[in-house]
């Protein structure tokens, strides 16, 4: 028995030990750092007591309404497309006989794909002056669109990129729930004389809503996180047309140097999406139905 | 996961309608536009590989037709200047060890959870929080490992990186492994233990050969997952240490981007996951939809 208990604790030990010392100690160190000014100097911080100084900032931090609003108009207009597209594309899919290995390998691709990458890809296609897609509406006889520089154009450019990086995503993960539906039901309809439609409406929706709802949330919360596209396609600009909440933290913990500021802004975040994440918890428990 | 071709759904349909012309119409349709969707998402990797073959002046002129040229791939891989091929061989070396240890810790912990009697709580607030913390965005908790890091002299250092990353994929890790562990009967790692087995030959003899799919699923996500990452990189490496996407993105920095080089590099970047896709594609769709869809 004292050997079981020592295996026990052995193996569940690395796991806690790094979670401790990689989540848990910069939490309290990030907490720490967001009531102080911290100055760096030959490598070594300088910590001045600030208060709640850094915390009173926040609301009126321009940058951050900008990029708090901005990453939420962001995160449901892309994830409801790639929602949207994404089922559609996997209706489709599992009704073909032949190729469906083919298209499931071409419509994963651009997951695997680093987001810098896509960055790139998409910097090269959006360019004002010799951009494909410019090229494209030029032989419609279309106005070119400065696709990156127009404040108004910039974020629905970024949504596009994040559409056609993360739409396979979602038909991934939806095809795989369609595949492991039961059959019997719909030949069961199918004899009962359903439409298409009604089988849709009345039988794959109701049955597809768990693996719906998960791939929603996944999606979600990658949503929030996004920052390499944007890094790449428009640093956040032009102005803060697309300044989204990780690249605020980012402008203002690194490149302007403010430490304590920036780790008042992180727990901030932090707070917000455990406080989502318990409340979304909470709602579906008491529903009684299981995440 | 099924992964057949033809799923009953499919068969029984087809086979009563085979004969129906409306029915081949539909089918006819429904290929018609995924290929449309399939060369909406193929196009813009067709783009950037043949930006790659064209000349600096060639890309400006948005020229369609044009004589490929190797030059963008030289620079990028020989030419003295370029930090591409360390960019590289540091991404694998990050990639490769961190994916190790992602392995084992999450392998070791999702047995403990699920099958060694930890009481409910211990289960419950270590994934609650390995969720929290998967959801955050990293660049919050960059800032702490900087400073932290710096302090203890770890920064710009391989270690620092291969922890952070071995810690950030823990939690995806620790999901995918926690359900593939369940798939290991109960009963037969307590048949095992009554046998007098001590927990190492269990998880050498009982576990490993169940989760060995599971592995090959969770370690090749977790490895294109730390390939693709880049705020963390961008916080904690420097030159010596950069990884390929620090690379590309130093290029499109540039005044005058050298896309010709960009695209080189980005074409060279993706080949790991390209070489992946055809041939590991089962455990990545595996992966990819395991706990999702059960």
């Amino acid at each position: 028995m004292k050997t079981d208990t020592f295996w026990r604790h052995a193996t569940l030990w690395p796991a806690l030990v790094l979670f401790a010392l990689l989540t848990v100690l910069p939490l309290i160190k990030l907490f720490a750092l967001s009531f102080n000014d911290v100055e760096w100097i030959n490598r070594e911080a300088v910590w001045d007591w600030v208060g709640l100084a850094n915390y009173a900032r926040l609301p009126e931090d321009n940058l951050l309404r900008a990029g708090a609003l901005n990453t939420l108009i962001f995160a449901v207009v892309a994830v409801a497309l790639q929602m949207l597209i994404g089922f559609v594309l996997a209706l489709l899919t599992v009704q073909v006989v032949r190729g469906r290995v083919f298209y499931r390998t071409v419509f994963i691709l651009p997951i695997l794909v680093p987001g810098i990458i896509i960055g790139a890809i998409w910097k090269l296609m959006y360019s004002y002056d010799f951009g494909v897609l410019n090229s494209f509406l030029a032989w419609f006889g279309l106005t070119p669109q400065d696709w990156l520089g127009n404040p108004d154009l910039a974020l629905l450019s970024v949504i596009i990129v994040d559409v056609w990086h993360w739409t396979p995503f979602c038909f991934l993960l939806l095809l795989a729930g369609l595949e492991s539906l039961p059959d019997d039901i719909f030949e069961a309809a199918r004899i009962d004389g359903a439409t298409r439609w009604q089988q849709l409406r009345y039988i794959t929706l109701p049955l597809m809503m768990p693996t719906i709802a998960v791939t929603f949330v996944f999606r979600m919360i990658l949503a929030f996180k996004v920052f390499d596209e944007i890094y790449l396609l428009t640093g956040g600009g032009p102005g803060t047309s697309t300044e989204v909440i990780s690249f605020t933290i980012y402008r203002r913990f690194f490149t302007e140097d403010q430490t304590g500021y920036g780790a008042a802004m992180s727990i901030a975040v932090i707070a917000v999406i455990a406080a989502g994440i318990i409340a979304a918890t909470r709602a579906t428990a008491g529903k009684g139905a299981k995440a | 996961m099924t992964d057949v071709t033809n799923s009953p759904l499919t068969v029984a349909g087809s086979r009563r309608r085979r004969f129906n012309a409306s029915e081949r119409q539909v089918a006819l349709m429904r290929h018609l536009v995924l290929m449309s969707f399939a060369l909406i998402v193929l196009f813009p990797f067709f783009w950037i590989i043949s930006a790659a073959f064209k000349t600096q002046i060639d890309l400006l002129m948005g020229k369609i037709f044009f004589t490929p040229r190797i030059d963008g791939f030289l620079d990028v891989i020989f030419d003295k200047t370029s930090d591409f091929a360390r960019n590289f061989g540091n991404s694998m070396v990050i990639g490769l060890i961190s994916t190790f240890l992602v392995l084992i810790v999450a392998t070791l912990a999702a047995f403990s959870l699920y099958r060694l009697q930890w009481p409910g709580w211990v289960l419950h607030s270590l994934l609650g929080w390995s969720v929290i913390f998967h959801m955050v965005p990293p660049i919050t908790l960059a800032g702490a490992w900087f400073t932290m890091f710096r302090s203890v002299g770890l920064d710009n250092s391989y270690t620092g990186i291969i922890l952070a990353h071995t810690t950030l994929h823990l939690p995806m890790a620790l999901w995918m492994m926690g359900v593939f562990v369940r798939d290991v009967p109960k009963e037969l790692v307590e048949a095992a233990q009554i046998d007098g087995a001590k927990v190492p030959q269990i998880l050498w003899h009982v576990v490993l050969p169940i989760v060995r799919p599971g592995l090959a699923a969770t370690g090749i996500l977790t490895f294109i997952f730390s390939w693709n990452e880049f705020p963390v990189v961008l916080v904690l490496s420097q030159r010596q240490t950069a990884t390929v996407p620090l690379g590309i993105g130093k290029y499109a920095q540039e005044n005058t981007i050298a896309f010709t080089e960009m695209a080189a590099a980005s074409t060279l970047s993706i080949l790991p996951a390209f070489l992946l896709l055809l041939f590991a594609q089962r455990f990545i769709v595996r992966g990819l939809t395991s706990g999702a869809v059960k």
